[in-house]
């Protein structure tokens, strides 16, 4: 990963540029296979470390759809269906609008998806519709929709597409998950990434703090400097407490309580940390050319999709009202622990 | 990376049906109470609910069978005080012996001092205390003035502890002092020294806290004779002891679940008054303790592996603390209440104790500054 995405790498990606060779690196690797299900034909890795390939994602700002693509695979997979080969993403399930109807052999559909990741640069584009008898899972080749570009507050694609266009029965098949299912697994796997982002700026911080001198001394030797180091430090271990929570709930049945006390917690945590890193680097941190912001901003973007701490803080909270035996039953039931 | 290590927690079918039965215990014990809207909170001391527990085999269940401990899993001890601690169990009589004394004797102290201690202090029947700070000293326990000289057959121990939690209930209080050297010599020459406050020259003086009640106290020592038997350890390697004690002092879940009692409360007022607003933040509270668990759980997997949770430990009670702080003061922007710990309504009689005892959640155990100092020397940069 780190071969793969130096610095340069990652600022042309970062400024919109579609990498096609590290995207055919990664998938060459078998990444984008890692949670397709052994029962599916995939690799049978254990969610826990699918997600420590994607902390990996966060930490060195890889700026491609990798986490779309991972969801997509073991989703389609799931489903039975073929499609083509190249790059592929998956839409914001709960941003998502699709009326399917039958038409002769195949289907008609109709809609639209807010916010794709890298929607523009697709071979292939997943949709989650809910046909009569349950979820779908749609596939939309490239060509079959039309793409208004857009971006979040990183600057990474999420473009906003539409479709009217009829579709070979092969392209719409059923799937076990439902929009929300496939929204809170989005969520999961956002939560690991922001731990992998959290920690690349503790460590960034901490070699700027040691290098950076002040005041005749390294301005890591200030306690005021310490103290914020110290709470930097905190949130990464939040960060990374929730994404092993998220990772653990990740398809698990009840485990979306789980996935959305981690996912709120780490955009809280993730936030507090963007400042705390910001407020030691001091004004080189805010330039274009210095690379804390291609974290901060990132974490910034990601404690927004898949839904914000206001959505999942409100989830876990009508979750204790419904627990007759409280909150702390909640939490226990919820917060489990490896077995 | 500079990641701090937290390994994953692991929970144990065992630990589950014990923590069922712990929780049936406690509705039998607590329910009348809080069905009255009333909560004790674990720093509160009450022997006759010590010995309870001590006859359940809940108090030293790590320690062996040999000194009356229950040789179960630190999963299981964990998941029992936690549930104690979620309920507001008045635990306070037997805490500090059970987190803190019995660990320290079962790695240092001798096999007197074992037989002596251990087998009462899992009964729930013998309390310690432990005397560190002194008047002037503060958070900076290595200038500590009392001075234990050794004399034929033992110490002759003279000087002040001050904020020694529950010492006027306790038997014994372990005692950091200085056995060699000069105040100068900084960490080199201390000792701990276990004493019996029943010792003549002890005298012990309670300090009443702002919220009135009495956990606190100064206790003097004049010309106090500790044989040389009560000698914790290797002399002059007290602080190492202490420090290695602290770690697990500081990474449990008392560290964060002190102000549980009104997340409950809250829930349960949410439930007859909903708005979105206090749905949210209800979840969020929530959602903050139950990560936090899990990195405190996670501690204790370090214990058990035999690792030094020190910087662990700091970071889960800086930002415990600060949510245990937090707390009192979401439900009061949540509801018009006013709190007052003697009020009749529940949220706000909760809420009222909680908001004056908050103070000393960022004090006790180690400051705040303290603790980001302990994180600060962990991330390298001290």
């Amino acid at each position: 990963m780190r071969e793969l995405f130096d610095r340069e790498t990652v600022r042309r990606g970062s400024s919109g540029e579609w990498l096609a060779e590290s995207w055919q690196a990664i998938d060459a690797l078998g990444l984008t296979q890692a949670l397709v299900k052994e029962a599916d034909g995939g690799p049978g890795i254990d969610p826990a470390d699918a997600a420590d390939m994607l902390r990996l994602v966060g930490y060195w700002a890889v700026p491609l759809p990798l986490a779309e693509a991972m969801l997509g695979a073991g989703l389609l997979a799931q489903s039975g269906m073929a499609v083509a080969g190249g790059p592929m993403t998956l839409a914001p399930p709960h941003r998502t609008t699709v009326a399917l109807e039958h038409r002769g052999d195949g289907w008609f559909a109709d809609g639209h998806a807010a916010r794709v990741p890298w929607g523009r640069c697709a071979a292939t584009l997943l949709l989650i519709a809910a046909a009569a008898d349950g979820p779908c899972l749609v596939a939309l080749p490239a060509g079959l929709f039309t793409v208004k570009e857009g971006a979040n507050l990183a600057g990474e694609p999420r473009d906003d597409v539409r479709f009217n266009t009829s579709l070979p029965a092969t392209a719409v098949q059923p799937i076990g998950m439902t929009a929300d299912d496939v929204h809170a697994a989005g969520a999961a796997l956002r939560t690991v990434m922001t731990a992998g982002g959290v920690q690349r700026l503790l460590d960034l911080t901490l070699g700027f703090a040691a290098e950076h001198r002040q005041f005749g001394r390294p301005i890591a030797k200030f306690q005021a400097v310490q103290q914020n180091l110290a709470m930097l430090a905190g949130q990464a271990a939040l960060c990374r407490a929730a994404s092993d929570m998220a990772a653990q709930a990740l398809f698990a049945r009840d485990g979306r309580v789980a996935i959305a006390m981690a996912k709120a917690r780490a955009g809280e945590a993730a936030a507090l940390a963007a400042h705390l890193a910001h407020q030691v680097h001091g004004a080189i941190g805010f330039t274009e050319e210095y690379d804390l912001h291609l974290y901060s901003r990132r974490l910034l973007a990601w404690r927004e999709e898949y839904g914000n701490e206001a959505e999942w803080n409100a989830i876990v909270g009508q979750a204790c009202l419904d627990s007759a035996d409280g909150a702390w039953a909640l939490i226990t039931r919820h917060g489990g622990f490896a077995r | 990376m500079t990641a701090f290590d937290f390994p994953y927690p692991v929970m144990t079918a065992e630990a589950e049906a014990l923590r069922s039965e712990v929780r049936a215990f406690l509705d039998e014990e607590l329910g009348a109470l809080r069905a009255a809207g009333q909560y004790i909170g674990w720093t509160h001391a009450d022997p006759e609910f010590s010995r309870k527990l001590g006859a359940r085999g809940w108090i030293g269940m790590t320690w062996p069978k040999a000194y009356g401990g229950g040789e179960r899993s630190a999963t299981e001890r964990y998941v029992a005080i936690e549930e104690m601690l979620a309920a507001g169990a008045p635990v306070g009589a037997h805490w500090t012996a059970d987190r803190q004394v019995g660990p320290l004797l079962l790695g240092h102290g001798s096999e007197e001092q074992r037989r002596l201690l251990l087998p009462g202090i899992a009964a729930g029947t013998c309390y310690v205390a432990i005397g560190l700070s002194e008047p002037g000293v503060g958070s900076d326990l290595a200038s500590v003035k009392a001075r234990a000289t050794p004399v034929d057959g033992g110490y002759r121990l003279s000087g002040t502890k001050i904020w020694t939690t529950n010492a006027h209930l306790s038997h014994y209080a372990v005692v950091l002092c200085r056995t060699d050297g000069e105040p100068a010599d900084r960490h080199a020459g201390l000792s701990q020294l276990l004493v019996d406050l029943k010792a003549p020259g002890i005298e012990i003086r309670p300090i009443v806290d702002m919220t009135g009640a009495h956990s606190f106290n100064e206790v003097h020592f004049a010309d106090v004779f500790i044989p040389e038997a009560m000698l914790i350890g290797t002399r002059g390697n007290g602080w190492v002891q202490v420090s290695g004690e602290m770690g697990s002092e500081r990474s449990g879940p008392d560290r964060f679940l002190s102000s549980f009692a009104v997340v409950e409360a809250l829930v349960r007022r949410t439930r007859e008054e909903p708005t979105d607003e206090r749905r949210a933040a209800v979840g969020r509270l929530v959602g903050h303790v139950a990560v936090l668990r899990r990195l405190s759980a996670s501690i204790a997997e370090m214990i058990r592996n035999g690792e030094d949770p020190t910087v662990q430990g700091a970071l889960v009670k800086d930002i415990g603390t600060a949510l245990e702080q937090e707390i009192p003061e979401v439900a009061r922007r949540l509801f018009a209440i006013e709190p007052s710990p003697l009020g009749e309504d529940p949220l706000a009689a909760l809420v009222g104790s909680t908001l004056l005892a908050s103070p000393s959640f960022t004090l006790r155990g180690g400051t705040r500054e303290i603790l980001r100092g302990i994180i600060a020397r962990g991330l390298g940069v001290r």
